[in-house]
């Protein structure tokens, strides 16, 4: 067929005319945009029966009771339990994120033993025998004193099985890492004897002198403090925060009294010093006082003058005086140790220091006062089984008084004298300071048991990998501890069955010292930790099983309170930090970076500010009338005795001059990369520095160098 | 269909004294809405935050340095004259966003959206977030979501919605009782139920009864300055952001502190002296 011009423009048009009148063309652009509306990748949540059930956190020490939504028993929503008695309905950012950690990327989904450097899954049987078979080894070689424990916290009764099964097993080296509360019962410890704590009734105190702690951010237990802040202006209480940034609780505070970093200590002396000359202690309260105190008043008036004070901490002279006279003459007055949260390297003089103004006032066990509280007695375990290699084992000295001393008596030792070393819910390969040095101590150590829900820094440098549950996943006491003025026992529940091959973490010890057989397992008899908790906790089980808490106390203790002035009438050294460089390093505790175990959860990491992480770069806080030739967001390098890192520098007007502020708690290397690799951790640039009273590690701070990189 | 037979007008309140800059409420928000997240988050202009904290600070230097944080929800704008027409609700052209008249609730249906993000450039708040991505849940964690808010699809906006679904929830059940009346209590959204220091107060702005109401004491009728807005608190605390603006959004915020106050607009100099003694009309009461 020829094709002419006609036919052509014929065909043509006819195409034309037929396309535009055929449906197809239509019907494709409506496919298309359909197709362009569907989402079949977007998760559709299941709808279902709502129900609510309550449980206890425990992702820190603060013991919040929590409500859990369900869809058809499926976690949803944690919200605060109300009433509850330690946080009525409130909630933390790190409480709400609690369903992430269940899902969380960097859980230990069973158990693992390490092979080549690589970590392979194996059964609990296999897992239990092979611990079992290296500690028995111990045992039969006479030295069970070789095996150490360290916790995260020691209250409660799963740590109570951790120190049963070291008892039995024969091994005085039980050792908790450095909380809020250990330094409380070492502080209580000090001046008024074994069997203590302290609690600070801030709820109903009307003048709050704080030595750093960060009372909202995260000190304590921190919704319960929050709270007591949030109420503070109606209850008409002042709040002095005494420390070298603006922080959250500063910014809020009545006065921010700016000092130079690791001077806490003095300052509390030299208040001391004021006090005591101007006659304002409490008689009452001082008829309680039994060893050193005249040593001690005559000691500070010596060595803790008010021109000296000042010139050591940077608060002019009549500030000390004026804010000493306001502490004494407040009708309930507090005064609150421990920086940031509380927590690590602190040190016993200034807790000890700032605690003496509490006695001084005389406001000790009364309501709106500090509360010498008798250490919380709810359980009670059965004597253990030890036959005669426990009892020599027991028997032998400590190695160390804390996990820092230990750590560091194993990396200077040419063999280690642990030959075993079982961690759990603690992170010592990032928590403590040098974390290098740290990882190269427990190289050390031949055989490494860590019990941990998360793949963390110390869980890879483990032989053996015991996963347990999350909070969410099982049952337990939770104690409050961390000093609150009441002491509530909470009961945490299942709120799910455990997502991975994980068990309760008094589950796993009972297996382990099953496996290990002889007295180890008559010790444990119990068929489950249901029933051990049951059995320990028989005292109270009733009403916990029933209400989900009981309130041990929540009342000022009653009956007198001796205190020993001996500790401090010696006046030990106070801890300053090391170097000579320009600056001082201190590390920051933010609300929104969690302490230690567990990592941040990826909700928390999302709402850190672009002006501490920003990519992967971690920010330092300065002055930016130190900075000098610096510019606000440029590079730099941090540099300390200890090591050097490249980061960036953030103004900040509210930070003393010569003082570079880090947060703590980034820079965690796991496998999750919604929170690994981003940011430095700030323990790598800080060494360790013993007290050498307290034999904990006091660095809370150190000096630092800074140049443009 | 059930049908309130009075028109509500919900906001808050945020007592920026109370608020302590934890980020619970962020957090909060996050969980109660399938919010997503990502591996980098520190880039805030796509970190999608329907509650963002803001950090202020007077700008004085050492020692005189103070700080304040500002935790920024959506607005839910009422436009000028509180009349409905808010920025983003006049701008879309789906209709994917709209007022509701019954609640002063600023709506966004995610499957009307079609990213044209105008309703985002006409926004002065940043309250608006677009999904450049899908949103991805680590294996298993998509557990968690909660059936009562969609989540969302790359392509679309989204942002803060007072926690519409409670609202719903809190209706039905008033429905259920045989009552019209929603009380207080039954519809909180989710940062004001976490918030720690109890720094937020949600409620009805219509209803005398709540506390959202006595706090604000919102004037009913426009500024005499500027008849655009409506609803300007007579506590001398309370001020909004960008309230010259005529947006009339109904999130207000609360301070004691002069400068934080001042924050809430950009004042030429001088301009701040003239205004910051004007509030609602007492006369009004």
């Amino acid at each position: 067929m020829k094709v002419d011009r006609r036919s052509f423009l014929g065909l043509g048009i006819g195409a034309v005319a037929g396309i535009a009148i055929s449906p197809v063309g239509a019907k494709l652009t409506d496919d298309f945009s359909i197709w362009t509306q569907n989402w079949p990748w977007t998760p559709v949540p299941p709808d279902g029966e709502v129900s609510y059930d309550r449980t206890v956190c425990h992702l820190c020490p603060g013991a919040c009771g929590i409500s859990v939504r369900k869809i058809d028993g499926r976690p949803v929503k944690i919200e605060g339990l109300d009433p509850y008695p330690v946080n009525n309905g409130g909630v933390c950012l790190h409480g709400i994120a609690g369903l992430q950690y269940l899902y969380d990327p960097s859980r230990v989904k069973s158990p693992l033993k390490r092979v080549n450097n690589r970590f392979v899954p194996i059964t609990w049987d296999e897992a239990l025998t092979m611990v079992a078979g290296r500690l028995g080894e111990l045992r039969s070689d006479q030295q069970p004193e070789s095996l150490a424990c360290i916790t995260g916290s020691g209250q409660g009764s799963v740590p109570g099985l951790f120190k049963h099964f070291m008892a039995a097993f024969g091994s005085p080296n039980c050792l908790t890492m450095p909380d809020l509360e250990s330094w409380l019962v070492r502080t209580a410890k000090t001046l008024h004897g074994d069997e203590y704590t302290l609690g600070f009734d801030i709820d109903n105190s009307d003048f709050i002198l704080s030595f750093g702690a960060g009372v909202i951010d995260g000190w304590g237990s921190p919704v319960a403090c929050i709270q007591a802040m949030g109420s503070r202006r109606q209850r008409e209480a002042t709040l002095i925060q005494i420390e070298p940034r603006l922080s959250n609780t500063a910014a809020g505070a009545d006065r921010w009294i700016p000092i130079n970093p690791g001077t806490e200590a003095d300052l509390a002396m030299g208040m001391c010093a004021v006090l005591l000359k101007e006659n304002l202690f409490d008689p009452v309260f001082a008829q309680g006082f039994t060893g050193g105190f005249m040593r001690f008043t005559a000691m500070v008036q010596k060595e803790y003058p008010l021109d000296k004070v000042a010139a050591v901490t940077g608060i002019s002279a009549s500030d000390i005086q004026k804010t000493a006279i306001a502490f004494a003459k407040a009708k309930m007055p507090v005064a609150l140790p421990g920086k940031g949260r509380g927590e690590g390297a602190q040190n016993l003089k200034e807790f000890a220091a700032v605690h003496t103004l509490n006695c001084l006032s005389g406001n000790v066990n009364k309501q709106g006062g500090t509360f010498v509280k008798p250490m919380p007695k709810y359980l009670s375990f059965p004597d253990p089984l030890q036959d005669t290699v426990a009892l020599k084992g027991s028997a032998a000295a400590p190695l160390a008084g804390s996990v820092q001393e230990l750590v560091t008596r194993v990396g200077k030792s040419g063999e280690s004298p642990v030959k075993a070393l079982m961690v759990y819910n603690a992170n010592p390969c990032f928590a403590l300071n040098d974390p290098s040095g740290v990882r190269a101590a427990f190289e050390k150590i031949p055989f490494k048991v860590c019990v941990t829900s998360f793949m963390d820094e110390t869980a890879m440098v483990s032989d053996v990998i015991l996963p347990v549950s999350t909070f969410l996943e099982r049952m337990e006491d939770v104690p409050s501890t961390a000093g609150l003025a009441a002491t509530v026992v909470g009961l945490s529940k299942p709120m799910v069955k455990p997502v991975f091959n994980t068990r309760s973490p008094g589950d796993v010890v009972i297996g382990m010292a099953r496996a290990l057989g002889g007295d180890m397992a008559k010790s444990f008899a119990w068929d489950s930790y249901e029933t051990c908790l049951k059995q320990v906790t028989s005292k109270i089980w009733g009403p916990l099983a029933r209400r989900g808490h009981v309130v041990l106390s929540e009342n000022p203790p009653v009956g007198s309170v001796e205190t020993d002035f001996e500790f401090l009438a010696e006046n030990p050294e106070t801890m300053k930090p090391e170097g000579d460089l320009e600056f001082t390093l201190i590390p920051i505790d933010n609300f929104r970076v969690p302490p230690t175990v567990p990592a941040p959860s990826p909700f928390a990491i999302k709402t850190v500010s672009d002006r501490i992480l920003k990519g992967t770069d971690m920010f330092v806080e300065i002055n930016p009338q130190s900075a000098k030739n610096l510019k606000d967001g440029g590079f730099v390098t941090l540099t300390t005795s200890a090591g050097s890192f490249p980061v960036r520098v953030h103004f900040n007007d509210g930070i003393m001059p010569g003082v570079i502020g880090m947060v703590k708690g980034l820079g965690h290397m796991l496998d999750n990369k919604y929170v690994s690799g981003k940011g430095v951790n700030i323990n790598a640039l800080i060494s360790p520095k013993i007290e050498p009273v307290s034999g904990m590690d006091a660095a809370f701070g150190i000096k630092a160098g800074i140049s443009k990189a | 269909m059930i049908h309130d037979k009075k028109a509500h007008k919900y906001g808050m309140v945020i007592d920026l004294d109370k608020c302590t800059g934890c980020g619970t409420c962020a957090v909060s928000c996050m969980s109660e809405n399938n919010v997503p997240f990502k591996e980098d988050e520190s880039d805030k202009k796509d970190s999608i935050t329907w509650m963002r904290v803001y950090r202020l600070t007077n700008n004085r230097p050492f020692p005189d340095t103070e700080v304040a944080f500002l935790p920024r929800p959506c607005q839910h704008c009422g436009g000028k004259g509180d009349h409905g027409h808010s920025p983003c609700v006049s701008v879309c052209p789906a209709t994917a966003t709209d007022y509701g008249y019954d609640t002063g609730i600023v709506s966004q249906i995610y499957t009307r959206c079609f990213g044209c993000r105008y309703c985002m450039a006409a926004c002065p708040y940043h309250a608006r977030y677009f999904n450049w991505w899908d949103p991805v849940w680590p294996e298993g964690m998509e557990k968690y979501l909660s059936p009562n808010v969609s989540p969302r699809m790359r392509g679309v906006v989204e942002k803060c919605s007072f926690c519409y679904h409670r609202y719903q929830l809190a209706r039905e059940k008033a429905y259920a009782n045989g009552s019209d009346e929603i009380p207080e209590a039954d519809y909180q959204t989710a940062c004001t139920t976490a918030c720690p220091a109890g720094a937020i107060v949600f409620g009805d702005l219509n209803n005398p009864s709540h506390k959202v109401h006595q706090i604000v004491k919102p004037d009913p009728h426009p500024d005499p300055l500027n008849p655009d807005v409506v609803g300007k608190s007579r506590n001398p605390k309370v001020f909004r952001l960008l309230e010259r603006l005529g947006t009339n959004p109904k999130v207000y915020y609360m301070s004691e502190r002069e400068w934080v106050r001042k924050l809430g607009d950009h004042y030429l100099d001088g301009e701040w002296d003239k205004v910051k003694n004007v509030y609602g009309s007492a006369s009004h009461e």
